[in-house]
């Protein structure tokens, strides 16, 4: 059962670097996509794509949560204890990035609207690197279990943690280039399917580069999460690799539907290989699974609402999706018509 | 790194318990204003919408789809206000959650199912009215509503249970060691606790919608379209405001019986006695004897228990000892939120009794410019009665977090930089309180002046194909 309820947090996790982190990396193509004229297109593409989906994606992080301080509040009194700072930036940019995100689109004044554009393209990048920092303390056996502060600052600020960082916001932009790339296409959009595909290429090889120095730095750093990159985690890692550099051949031509699932499984593949490799470790080398695993009755409780969720959620996830891409969620609500009789009434 | 360790360390070094306190107080109160219109106002929208499709009405659908724009924008601000929240229980109460949080943690679970159907809905909602068939688009929105219902229960159950710890099995050294999720979750204060806030999201949400139009009608724009507007959201409080009164009475009488040194802080009563006033307003002064106020004599008693009347005998504060019972000037506050709530919440029940009675007898919503204005001030009124019952429930609970077995001072972080978040986080906030309305004004005024569109681009009408930009 403890068992079970690991594997649903690092389902969660998984789902939520996917998905959330296609969305933090359409924000880093927000980011770069240069002034307000030249950007312009690409901005809309990046709008068009993430509209509906967001609010939903990141509940993942919530479910993340709950699942670890319900069923492993050890771990996550370590984790929060330890990783003040990163937890805190991250906590930070999730609202000014969700906030503004939701704002930009309220408004139609175009200054407005480009600042709100910069904070939300800003946080993303942050967060994902946030996030991305911690994961490498983690494996890196820098928060000490029993509730216990690690060092506020070399926890997160490490070999490990600076890998993991890149790597994070790297993957990020990769995943979310091909997916843009396949949105342009369905915008029968050829320019900016060229340009989310150059994209596509430039972060997944990046994102190579950056795996190949961080097994290195965590052959050194991080010895235990090395070991079972090595061995157990070592299909996953493969997996994910093949499916990477697979979604970039893909992208040749027209664009295919196999490449967005290659590049969603290069992501995903790639956290699991993490959590297999730290293997039976929550905080590697200092709690394992089953000691920081909440009483039974706990376990049951959250894997019947994960069941539930199973149940309600996936439907309604699927619905979403198939609306969305069947175009049948274009923007909110419609244009919009005058008040009548307003011409003497406005004050 | 030397830097960091021998200047800035020590500068950092504050208590971080009573930041950890603000900061929690802080972004709950702002998130919990977000709450009623998460939960309220799509059923609103669902109202205006079925009248809408039903009676083909133009106005009812306009006011429909523009309710489900500016939901977009306060849900989103819900969300991640919420989202900080889920962060602040491990970065500012991390032993707190260490020792709790397999119980704690367990209405969360439930919650989570429920925000995200919420949020899948939503989208598909606010983004489905030009594309889906009406009734199809309808139904879309009816999850919305239920996924808020129970999901403002959830959480609710999991702020009960730090009220009324039960469905836990200790062990001798105060470790938990069984959880039984059932009785966590429907701990003895979460039927009326629930129940309060669910009816204080309609109320609240009701009042602060109604507040936009009876504005906008004393500045004359009393066309259907407004008037719609304001019948729908008052009606919605109109009808919450007496429930709500009877259901915060029995609420009362549970912490009459469950929380006596809560109950105690609520009248201010500082030693146990039978015949004990209701005194409205007033203070303890610090020697902790009632000073000020207008006592009605017998009342407070008569209240926690009408068949014994104003022989109810009513604990004091004075029989626990002074480090287990809210501090002389918390008790001050909850006294004061208490007064604020019930007085606030009177006033209302006022108001809607002037609405009922109009309907009743002339058929029609009153038409005095006075009522209006007394609509206008029943949006702020109404948040402030929940500002006021959250602070009641939390401020009344201390010195515990989770009453009777754990104290807030060994709850809190070690980390001494929580200062530094909260003032960062209050800056944020200010920021996006003030942008949010701001932005919403600025969605207002351009459907005002919206005047470049055509009447044919309206939902559910004959649309020209899509036009993906
Ligand atoms: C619109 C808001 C509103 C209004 C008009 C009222 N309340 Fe309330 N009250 C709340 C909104 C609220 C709340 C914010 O929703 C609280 C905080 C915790 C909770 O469960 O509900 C609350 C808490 C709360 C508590 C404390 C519960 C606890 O400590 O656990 C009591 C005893 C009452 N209420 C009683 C009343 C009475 C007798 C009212 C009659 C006038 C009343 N409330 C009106
Ligand atoms: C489900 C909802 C809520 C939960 C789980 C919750 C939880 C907490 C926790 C863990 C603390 C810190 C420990 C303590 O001081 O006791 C706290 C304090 C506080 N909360 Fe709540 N809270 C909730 C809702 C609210 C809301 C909506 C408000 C709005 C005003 C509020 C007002 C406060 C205040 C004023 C304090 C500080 C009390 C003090 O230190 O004197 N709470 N709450
Ligand atoms: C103190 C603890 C609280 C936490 C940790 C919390 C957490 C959250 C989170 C994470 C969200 C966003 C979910 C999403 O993305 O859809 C959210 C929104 C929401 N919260 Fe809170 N919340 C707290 C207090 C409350 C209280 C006291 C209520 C109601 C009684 C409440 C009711 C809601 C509702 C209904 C939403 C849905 C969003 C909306 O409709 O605006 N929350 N909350």
């Amino acid at each position: 059962m403890d068992t079970a309820a690991a594997l649903l947090l690092f389902a969660a996790i998984t789902i939520y670097a996917i998905f959330g982190g296609a969305d933090f990396g359409a924000g880093f193509w927000d980011l770069t996509a240069g002034g307000a004229r030249r950007g312009e297109r690409p901005r809309e593409v990046i709008d068009h794509s993430i509209g509906p989906v967001w609010e939903a994606n990141h509940v993942w992080l919530i479910f993340i949560f709950v699942v670890l301080w319900t069923c492993f509040s050890e771990a996550y009194a370590s984790i929060t204890l330890t990783m003040f700072v990163p937890l805190t930036v991250a906590a930070l940019g999730i609202v000014l990035r969700g906030a503004s995100f939701a704002f930009g689109k309220a408004v139609f004044r175009q200054r407005a609207r480009r600042s709100f554009g910069a904070i939300f393209a800003v946080s993303s990048v942050l967060v994902p690197y946030s996030f991305g920092a911690i994961a490498g303390g983690i494996a890196s056996g820098q928060v000490p279990a029993g509730g216990r502060a690690g060092d506020p600052l070399h926890s997160w600020v490490n070999p490990t943690s600076v890998v993991m960082g890149l790597l994070a916001v790297s993957v990020t932009a990769y995943v979310a280039a091909v997916l843009l790339t396949w949105d342009a296409r369905r915008l029968s959009d050829e320019a900016m399917v060229g340009y989310f595909r150059v994209r596509a290429v430039a972060a997944g090889a990046v994102a190579g580069a950056v795996a190949l120095v961080g097994l290195f730095v965590v052959r050194s750093e991080a010895s235990y999460v090395f070991g079972g990159l090595t061995s157990r985690a070592l299909p996953l890692v493969i997996i994910s690799a093949v499916a990477g550099l697979g979604a970039l051949f893909l992208l040749r031509g027209r664009p295919h539907r196999g490449g967005r699932l290659a590049a969603i499984a290069a992501a995903g593949a790639l956290v699991l290989a993490w959590g297999v490799a730290q293997w039976d470790y929550l905080l590697p080398e200092t709690l394992t699974v089953s000691a920081a695993a909440a009483p039974s009755g706990t376990i049951t409780a959250v894997l019947v609402a994960a069941g539930l969720a199973v149940l309600l959620i996936v439907p309604a996830f699927i619905l979403l999706y198939v609306l969305d891409q069947r175009g049948l969620l274009p923007e909110e609500g419609v244009d919009d018509e005058p008040d009548r009789g307003s011409g003497a009434d406005r004050a | 790194m030397t830097l960091f360790a021998d200047v800035l360390i020590p500068v950092m070094e504050v208590n971080p318990v009573p930041w950890a306190r603000a900061q929690m107080a802080f972004t709950l109160a702002f998130h919990i204003i977000l709450v009623p219109l998460g939960v309220s106002w799509s059923v609103m929208a669902l109202i205006a919408n079925y009248r809408g499709i039903r009676r083909a009405d133009a106005d009812a659908i306009r006011l429909a789809q523009r309710w489900s724009k500016y939901m977009a924008v306060t849900f989103a601000v819900g969300a991640v206000t919420g989202t900080v929240l889920s962060f602040e229980f491990g970065l500012l109460w991390p032993q707190f959650m260490g020792h709790w949080g397999e119980a704690f943690g367990v209405p969360f679970a439930f919650e989570g199912l429920f925000f995200f159907l919420e949020a899948v809905f939503i989208s598909i909602y606010i983004f489905g009215w030009r594309r889906l068939k009406p009734w199809t688009h309808f139904w879309t929105g009816v999850p919305i509503a239920v996924a808020g219902i129970f999901g403002s229960v959830s959480v609710v159950a999991a702020n009960a249970w730090m009220n009324s710890p039960e469905g836990v099995t200790l062990d001798t050294a105060g470790n938990v060691v069984a959880v039984d999720p059932l009785g966590v979750i429907f701990n003895g204060a979460m039927p009326l606790m629930a129940a309060h806030m669910v009816i204080a999201a309609y109320l609240v949400g009701g009042f602060l919608v109604a507040m936009v139009y009876a504005t906008a009608m004393l500045r004359g724009r009393r066309d259907r379209y407004h008037r719609l507007g304001f019948l729908i959201a008052f009606t919605v409080a109109a009808i919450a405001v007496p429930v709500q009164m009877g259901v915060g009475d029995g609420l009362a009488r549970w912490v009459y019986s469950n929380q006596p040194v809560k109950f105690a802080a609520i009248e201010m009563v500082p030693t146990t006695s039978s015949d004990v006033p209701e005194t409205l307003l007033g203070h303890l002064n610090s020697e902790g004897q009632v000073v000020g106020g207008v006592p009605i004599p017998g009342l407070a008693s008569w209240l926690s228990d009408p068949s014994t009347g104003r022989a109810t005998v009513v604990q004091g504060l004075d029989t626990v000892p002074a480090d287990e019972r809210p501090t002389n000037r918390q008790v001050n506050v909850v006294h004061l939120a208490w007064d604020i709530m019930v007085g606030v919440g009177t006033a209302l029940f006022l108001l809607t009794l002037w609405y009922w009675a109009s309907w009743i007898f002339r058929r029609d919503m009153p038409r005095s410019k006075w009522f209006l204005r007394c609509a206008v001030a029943a949006g702020p009124l109404a948040v402030l009665a929940m500002e006021a019952g959250w602070i009641v429930s939390e401020v009344g609970r201390q010195p515990w977090i989770v009453y009777n077995k754990m104290r807030v001072e060994d709850a809190a972080t070690t980390n001494t930089g929580v200062w530094i978040t909260f003032i960062a986080v209050t800056i944020l906030y200010i920021g996006l309180g003030v942008t949010t309305i701001l932005v919403l004004r600025g969605m207002n005024r351009r459907y005002r002046e919206a005047r470049r569109f055509e009447e044919t681009d309206s939902p559910y009408g004959p649309r020209e194909p899509a036009k993906e930009t």
